[in-house]
């Protein structure tokens, strides 16, 4: 039943998103935006409602969307963890924490869990370079981490109903 | 001032692009001026996309307006009439701070029609990045702003003549735009004054890795590595010995100790095989395997390539491929031959810096670091123990108490033994997370980490 409601909420959303914009020249990008952060994720609907509103083909603005690493084409889970795969992240022992992370909540980096409660990425830098290694949580960056500081921060998110 | 004067002034200051191309400010906004059109437009680059470097967001977030007063002296001198910000959406608070100080000089009639009373009329909008690296590039960048997929392509014809929606367009970097309002209130030779050779002013470089004081610093170009490295940023961490430095981020190069004496300014770097870039530093220790690090550059010039050129597309995946081959220990030395011939062809046939600068970490590493290559080649020794394959956790007998705690740490139960008795790590099961290492006592120091050939 919560699912169901869920879904209408999404194919709503994505017609009134489009629906009475500025269509000027460029607007893809911002319209896909502006559905991902309602939406959390470009649904199939979205899609095709942007490609109709702009006067493109579905395909194009597929193509637009996989072009940029921000559009995500299906549903994240309630939490997004990032791990920062910058250089001085990656020297930093940035890379081990992907591991880490990864091997705790059994997914690979871009999946999602199956409970849906947790998506894992990793992003190409956070522009903390001085911090490293860092992860952003839900937008809230941790840096210097340790694999088990990680984790206990994982753990305080995990105890959450 | 007239438009010409600031021009004028901004050459005599020796400005020059502080994205990394380092293309002399003054005169590109002289091709754009004297390029006809009625409509010109202004874009300020943003898109810090160099994975080690972040000064233009610390620009961003703390002084906005000084990016706003840049772009209003640039296109005061060149004659725009609109100005965009394309800004990363990885800086959500530099977004806000930015449509914040543009609200704010609107209110006060520094942009809009009619800038405080004048015959000029500004706006500026921000237009957010959507995560792609060659977005940097400028054609790419304008392409993304028109709503395409962000791919550059060939010039001529230059932005100055045929740029966004083919109207005259000159596009600066953050922080090249943030250095304006200082030179034209104290005038271009007081800028000039600092630096070196045809670098004048100063260079924000954001300094990271092994030093024990890192972050965001502005120096006189000109200085010297050693200065930055056991001056400002206080020596190694560790007290360990310094391997060298990565500049310029992606598409620059790694420099060893032995140029620790070298003169940070454009030509310098570039001479050496590396550049300036937008200012990133990463330094390295002994700890550090350079043939790992020009991978994971090359993965991430990989991942980032747009697919438009072959020699970009298809050449950064070949020499990833090859440097892959290496760090597990299966490279023969024809990959290296294989690799710097590649490596020559991406450089000169790419058709944008993305796949042009690509090579340079594997050109630089080759070039000053041989022997590692070598070690990991014909040895198949990883010297600073970093390559996976290339070596193994295991415990010393004589040192280990038996606490468990690095069994505990095992995600893949690969360790055995009793409490109080030795433990064992099974190689074939070890996955080299180096998770026992970490956990180990320091008074035992029982877990070591070497060779595969050691075990």
């Amino acid at each position: 039943m919560k699912k169901k409601a869920a879904r209408d909420t999404t194919e709503d959303g994505a017609q009134e998103i489009c629906k009475g914009l500025d269509l000027e020249e460029g607007a893809t990008i911002p319209l896909l935006q502006r559905v991902q952060s309602r939406l959390g994720y470009i649904s199939p609907e979205a899609l095709r409602e942007i490609a109709e509103a702009m006067g493109l083909s579905e395909s194009e603005v597929y193509g637009i969307a996989t072009f940029y690493s921000e559009f995500k084409l299906s549903k994240p889970g309630r939490h997004l963890i990032k791990i920062c795969m910058g250089t001085s992240c990656y020297l930093g022992g940035g890379k081990k924490l992907l591991e880490h992370m990864s091997r705790e909540l059994g997914i690979k980096p871009g999946r999602t869990t199956e409970d849906e409660k947790f998506s894992l990425e990793t992003v190409a830098c956070l522009g903390c370079c001085s911090k490293s290694p860092v992860m952003a949580v839900d937008g809230v960056i941790y840096g210097g981490l340790s694999p088990s500081s990680a984790e206990s921060i994982l753990a305080h998110l995990e105890s959450e109903p | 001032m007239s438009p010409e004067e600031v021009i004028e002034e901004v050459k005599t200051s020796g400005l020059r692009g502080r994205g990394g191309a380092g293309f002399p400010t003054g005169l590109k906004w002289e091709f754009c001026r004297r390029s006809p059109g009625l409509e010109k437009y202004l874009i300020c680059n943003a898109d810090e996309g160099d994975p080690g470097a972040f000064m233009d967001r610390s620009i961003l977030e703390g002084d906005p307006h000084a990016v706003i007063e840049g772009m209003l002296i640039a296109a005061r001198a060149i004659g725009c009439t609109r100005g965009f910000i394309y800004c990363r959406a990885e800086y959500p608070l530099a977004l806000k701070r930015l449509q914040l100080a543009i609200d704010q000089a609107e209110e006060l009639g520094l942009l809009g029609d009619h800038v405080l009373g004048s015959d000029m009329s500004f706006d500026i909008t921000i237009k957010e990045g959507a995560g792609a690296f060659v977005c940097g590039e400028e054609t790419a960048l304008m392409a993304s702003i028109e709503g395409k997929r962000g791919m550059p392509r060939a010039r001529p014809p230059f932005p100055a003549n045929s740029g966004l929606w083919g109207k005259p367009t000159n596009i600066n970097n953050v922080e090249t735009l943030a250095n304006l309002s200082s030179i034209i209130n104290n005038g271009g030779s007081w800028y000039s004054a600092w630096g070196i050779g045809r670098s004048r002013g100063t260079k924000t470089l954001s300094l990271a890795g092994a030093v024990r004081r890192t972050g965001l610093i502005e120096v006189p170009l000109g200085i010297t590595l050693r200065e930055i490295i056991y001056g400002i940023g206080g020596g190694i961490s560790g007290d360990k010995a310094c391997k060298g430095i990565l500049t310029g981020g992606p598409s620059g190069g790694c420099l060893p100790a032995a140029f620790l004496d070298l003169p940070v300014d454009y030509e310098s770097l570039t001479e050496k095989g590396s550049i300036m870039g937008s200012g990133s530093m990463i330094v390295i220790d002994e700890d550090t395997c350079v043939v790992d690090t020009a991978r994971f550059f090359l993965s991430f010039t990989q991942s980032e390539s747009c697919g438009k050129c072959t020699p970009c597309r298809i050449g950064t995946r070949q020499m990833l491929a090859s440097l892959e081959k290496i760090t597990r220990g299966l490279g023969d030395m024809t990959d290296l031959v294989r690799l710097e011939r590649i490596a020559n062809v991406v450089r000169s046939g790419s058709l944008c810096g993305l796949g042009a600068g690509a090579p340079n970490p594997v050109l630089t590493t080759i070039k000053y670091f041989y022997e590692e290559y070598e070690a990991h080649i014909l040895q198949k020794r990883c010297p600073a123990l970093v390559c996976r394959e290339l070596i193994s956790y295991f415990i010393d007998e004589l040192k280990c108490q038996g606490c468990g705690l690095c069994l505990e740490s095992c995600p893949v139960d690969a360790i055995s033994g009793e409490k109080g008795a030795v433990h064992v790590i099974d190689q074939s099961a070890c996955i080299k997370c180096g998770a026992c290492l970490e956990v180990c006592p320091e008074k035992f120091s029982a877990v070591v980490k070497g060779p595969v050939q050691c075990i």
